[in-house]
């Protein structure tokens, strides 16, 4: 098992967890979501072949209201 | 068209127009029907969302009406506190709405939400670089305005007061000054309270007004919303039209006694 931080809260996963996975754990949407794994986008079409490292710091990040 | 028509041209940013010249932004709605009925109302072409983590189970629901009214997305910046974080926002909105338009926001505390001019501006350089077509929520300083239209902003976003205070336009004199120096839109960003304030704002020259506050925490907020796309039509067209100038003293508006036969 490894250690991740999703979106600040500190997450144990399995030693090649895929990120394209834990996106499907944290949302159903697809649509309208992105995400950063240690201050860099990494696109869509990319997490499915990113698998997590010990302590990546990942972001999940979605439109909401505001402005 | 006609001259007594008041026909608001569209407002023209980078390479694109939008039919009004309002942007509504969607923050405090009380739920997504009075927002939907406040856009409607408003009559905007381009409106913001934020950019946040997600919450167990969240849904595209504020993307699901803004597409489905057909109302173009502006993300935005909000909440950020560093060029850097405001960097990868940008980049994050750009990936999750396949929009390269920004409204860059760069704060400097959470008490004020005023703008950090600093780390604005470097923000604003990083993203034009970057591709992005950057409108800049900024300061009401003409200086700052000019630094973000040479680092190659596509607008200049002047608060007119604290975002959210619905204090108005506190130093119009400054909007004039960016107006007349601009050779970029400016839009006023913050601080509307009431249509009074959306009107001024175009009749000082501004190309549009983006407001949220002053709609979506209304008592009414349709109601206000078309009172907005109103005010900002008048204002656009008063504008247009040329306001006599200030006189210091009465210039009677009916011929001179001297003139008329009857005295």
């Amino acid at each position: 098992m490894i250690t991740v931080f999703v979106n600040g809260n500190a997450v144990t996963v399995p030693e090649g967890r895929l990120l394209s996975e834990l996106v499907d754990a944290h949302t159903t949407s697809r649509s309208g979501v992105a995400v950063a794994v240690d201050g860099e986008v990494v696109p869509r079409t990319a997490w499915s072949g990113h698998p997590l490292a010990e302590g990546a710091k990942i972001e999940i990040l979605t439109a909401v209201q505001g402005g | 068209m006609t001259e007594t028509t008041a026909t608001t041209q569209p407002l023209r940013i980078a390479e694109r127009t939008f039919e009004s010249r309002l942007i509504m932004g969607t923050g405090g709605a009380p739920s997504l029907e009075i927002l939907r009925e406040a856009l409607t109302a408003s009559g905007t072409r381009l409106t913001t969302v934020a950019m946040r983590r997600v919450a167990t189970g969240t849904r595209g629901s504020i993307l699901d009406l803004l597409t489905e009214l057909k109302i173009e997305i502006l993300p935005n910046t909000a909440g950020c506190l560093t060029a850097g974080d405001a960097v990868l926002t940008a980049r994050l909105a750009r990936e999750a709405l396949g929009t390269s338009w920004v409204k860059l926001e760069v704060i400097a505390d959470e008490h004020t939400l005023l703008p950090d001019p600093i780390e604005l501006v470097d923000a604003a350089r990083t993203l034009v670089d970057d591709g992005f077509t950057v409108l800049p929520y900024t300061n009401d300083d003409p200086v700052l305005a000019r630094k973000l239209e040479d680092v190659g902003c596509a607008a200049v976003m002047p608060l007119g007061s604290p975002i959210g205070s619905g204090l108005g336009i506190r130093n119009p004199h400054n909007i004039e000054l960016m107006v007349a120096a601009a050779g970029v839109p400016v839009i006023l960003d913050a601080g509307i309270g009431s249509a009074s304030d959306a009107a001024l704002a175009m009749e000082l020259g501004c190309a549009g007004v983006l407001l949220a506050s002053a709609v979506t925490r209304a008592q009414r907020p349709a109601l206000m919303a078309a009172a907005m796309r109103d005010a900002v039509a008048a204002g656009y067209a008063s504008r247009e039209a040329g306001r006599i100038p200030r006189r210091r003293f009465a210039l009677a508006s009916s011929p001179s006694r001297d003139e008329s036969p009857l005295f």
